[in-house]
């Protein structure tokens, strides 16, 4: 049981980047925006986030815990954001192809994260690390109810972010079916023309949802910087987030775009890249297992050819450019 | 009239622009990629260095002297080779993103006969079967996502994506398993006899020949042949190829599977023309770098020679700043996401301009 215990334990921490990547990326795909440098975003959020800690906490000396926090999340938000806005301009504004403007978002961003990582880690002599106090913010449990016995370790004993992306998946939900902005949101990443006709501002929409879910995705390259389950712990690891940010774009496939079955699907994905560390099959190398997260992937992929149920589908004109002029 | 009556017109309007000739647009791309070169150098400015003397090593340390003029072109041979072998899959707009791994399955199966087939085989056969033998397997590894892009309308970006992970996965199982060379203090595959090398031609190996002739071969087949007309109307629209009664399945299988097989043979003239090992790195970004080549060139094999070689530069020129001024060889990647970003940018210039609110109206008012 323990064994088991300690397994979801991972499992949550594993799967929480992921969440932030596939929340992110939906509220972006549902403007009609297939935005694949999500493996960008979150390694210049990642980037930005470990900066404004170190910097502050480097600045003052004494650093305080919960200014740290806020700094770290809101750089990481605020620099992913901006990657999403270079996509914005190129694909909203530029008419540019969105497969190859992702991608070219995701060669930048990457760059970025691990030039900046090194260029720190260069300047601190050596490599950048946190100090004590940001680091114990990033990863400590909740105080008191995490040393309750049995759920406090399964409910309570998570980092902060792990909630955080919990807060996040019910208002995503809220905002995209229960509110009129979701609704004019919805109808812009069905249909474009017909949302315009309505008087729907379908620029601005698309703007914002890429720009705050490119934001979204930042926080999930700040989680993995600074979690110290994956060996990181608030040091810059040069191609830390390499991988994770695709794995978040095959979640939105597989979620059918649903805040809330995100959630189950990154905790699968998430189970699959720690599950060697709590049931080691002798017969499985260990590199074989490590690749598991993209073998179910590319099987999950195959298999959800056979959905064919009308509201699992993705918004209409995901990936098309919107002009007004070529109606 | 109330001022709030009538809407202003705003400020500036994108109107299409009729087509530009080649050499302004030529033009248009090429003061973009200043543009980036400027911003990058804004950027090293920032770390406090000379950008003019960071550019001016990067050229040095890439182009001048033989030493780094073989380094760069071992850089540029497997990047154009990619390229090559995107292109036509990019045509049929397939967005094949796999040649990373298509490169490094070509890999393992060119070090299997390197490794355990180097004693039965005279060293002419044993470099064509190993090419041969990565032709194939990298073309499987292609054909994989397009039978089921073809068949059911997978996305072919993450199924592609992932079997990179997949085929780097594998690399590792057999360094730390079966193909770990004995009595290493780290685990590692053994390095090739010299049998398994490819031999040099003006201090690189052949593949640069090799690649040469497949610009021209490439040209050809997507300008001059059926298949080439074929993958030029499945990419404009499916409906179209298949109202002429095209085999569309059969199309993406087929192009998919030359673009893998060329692929495939990258992975094997980087192992035996340059590494001499097989290694997890061992497709080193090449397949995404590609991408970038191919879309930057318009999928023209010519123009990718030269897109290439300025990228090959950049990214030698970095590992030669990283130990001359100390700025991270990652320096290479933001230079070459940002050449993209404006190229990108660049394209809406050519096609379209902005017509900003005419004077005259604000004097009559």
């Amino acid at each position: 049981m323990s064994t088991f215990l300690s397994f979801a334990f991972a499992a949550v921490l594993a799967a929480t980047p992921l969440l932030f990547g596939a929340l992110g990326e939906i509220l972006t795909e549902k403007s009609g925006n297939l935005n694949l440098g999500v493996e960008g975003m979150m390694f210049m959020g990642g980037v930005a986030g470990l900066a404004g800690t170190y910097y502050y906490e480097k600045a003052v000396g004494e650093p305080n815990a919960i200014v740290s926090i806020v700094i770290g999340l809101v750089c990481a938000f605020l620099c992913a954001a901006f990657g999403a806005l270079i996509y914005s301009v190129l694909t909203i504004t530029f008419r540019a192809n969105q497969n190859v403007t992702g991608l070219a978002l995701t060669t930048f961003g990457t760059g970025f994260g691990n030039f900046f990582g090194e260029v720190m880690g260069n300047a601190a002599g050596g490599y950048v690390s946190v100090g004590a106090v940001t680091k114990a913010a990033f990863n400590d449990g909740i105080p008191y109810l995490e040393d309750l016995p049995v759920v406090g370790k399964l409910l309570f004993s998570y980092n902060f972010l792990v909630y955080l992306a919990a807060a996040c998946t019910v208002i995503l939900a809220y905002f995209l079916f229960k509110t009129k902005a979701g609704l004019n949101l919805r109808a812009v990443g069905e249909n474009p023309a017909t949302a315009d006709a309505a008087g729907i501002n379908v620029t601005l929409y698309k703007y914002l949802a890429t720009c705050i879910g490119g934001g979204i995705c930042g926080l999930g390259g700040l989680y993995i910087v600074m979690n110290s389950a994956n060996g990181t712990g608030g040091v810059w690891v040069y191609n830390s987030i390499s991988g994770y940010g695709w794995l978040a774009v095959a979640i939105v496939i597989f979620c059918t775009w649903s805040p809330g079955k995100a959630v189950l699907c990154s905790l699968i994905v998430g189970a699959l890249t720690v599950i060697r560390y709590y049931y080691p099959l002798s017969f499985i190398p260990a590199a074989i297992y490590e690749i598991f997260p993209y073998i179910a992937t590319v099987v999950v992929l195959i298999a959800i050819i056979f959905r064919k149920k009308k509201n699992n589908l993705p918004p209409s004109s995901l990936g098309l450019a919107y002009f007004r002029e070529e109606r | 009239m109330s001022a709030e009556g009538i809407k202003k017109e705003p400020l500036v309007r994108i109107a299409k622009r009729p087509e530009l000739t080649k050499k302004k647009a030529a033009l248009v791309k090429f003061s973009s990629i200043i543009m980036a070169l400027f911003i990058g150098g804004l950027l090293i400015l920032v770390l406090g260095h000379n950008p003019f003397a960071v550019y001016a090593d990067m050229v040095k340390g890439s182009l001048i002297g033989k030493i780094s003029l073989t380094a760069t072109a071992k850089i540029a041979v497997p990047l154009l080779g990619a390229a090559l072998a995107i292109a036509p899959a990019f045509k049929m707009k397939f967005w094949n993103c796999g040649a990373e791994g298509q490169i490094t399955v070509g890999a393992i199966a060119a070090t299997y006969f390197a490794l355990y087939q180097y004693q039965n085989l005279p060293r002419p056969v044993l470099i064509v079967v190993m090419f041969v033998s990565a032709a194939i397997i990298g073309g499987f590894w292609g054909l994989i996502p397009a039978f089921f892009k073809a068949k059911w309308g997978t996305n072919e970006t993450l199924f592609t994506l992932m079997l990179n992970y997949i085929a780097i996965g594998c690399v590792k199982y057999l360094r730390l398993g079966p193909w770990m060379e004995q009595g290493q203090m780290f685990p590692k595959i053994a390095m090739f006899k010299p049998e398994a090398r490819l031999p040099d031609v003006f201090g690189v190996h052949i593949g640069w020949i090799m690649v040469l002739v497949l610009v021209f071969v490439i040209y050809i087949y997507m300008t001059k042949t059926k298949h080439g007309y074929e993958i030029a109307v499945v990419g404009e629209s499916i409906s179209t190829a298949r109202y002429s009664g095209m085999n569309v399945k059969k199309i993406i299988m087929r192009t998919m599977f030359l673009s893998g097989a060329i692929a495939g043979t990258v992975g094997c003239m980087i192992v035996s023309g340059s590494n001499y090992t097989l290694s997890d790195g061992v497709a080193n970004g090449y397949g995404f770098t590609a991408i970038v080549v191919a879309w930057l060139a318009k999928l023209n094999p010519f123009v990718m020679v030269f897109i290439s070689v300025f990228l090959a530069v950049l990214k030698k020129g970095a590992n030669t700043i990283q130990t001359d001024f100390g700025i991270p060889a990652s320096a290479s990647d933001v230079l070459t996401g940002l050449i993209l970003l404006s190229m990108l940018a660049s394209e809406f210039f050519i096609n379209y301009r902005l017509v900003f609110r005419s004077k005259n109206k604000e004097v009559a008012k």
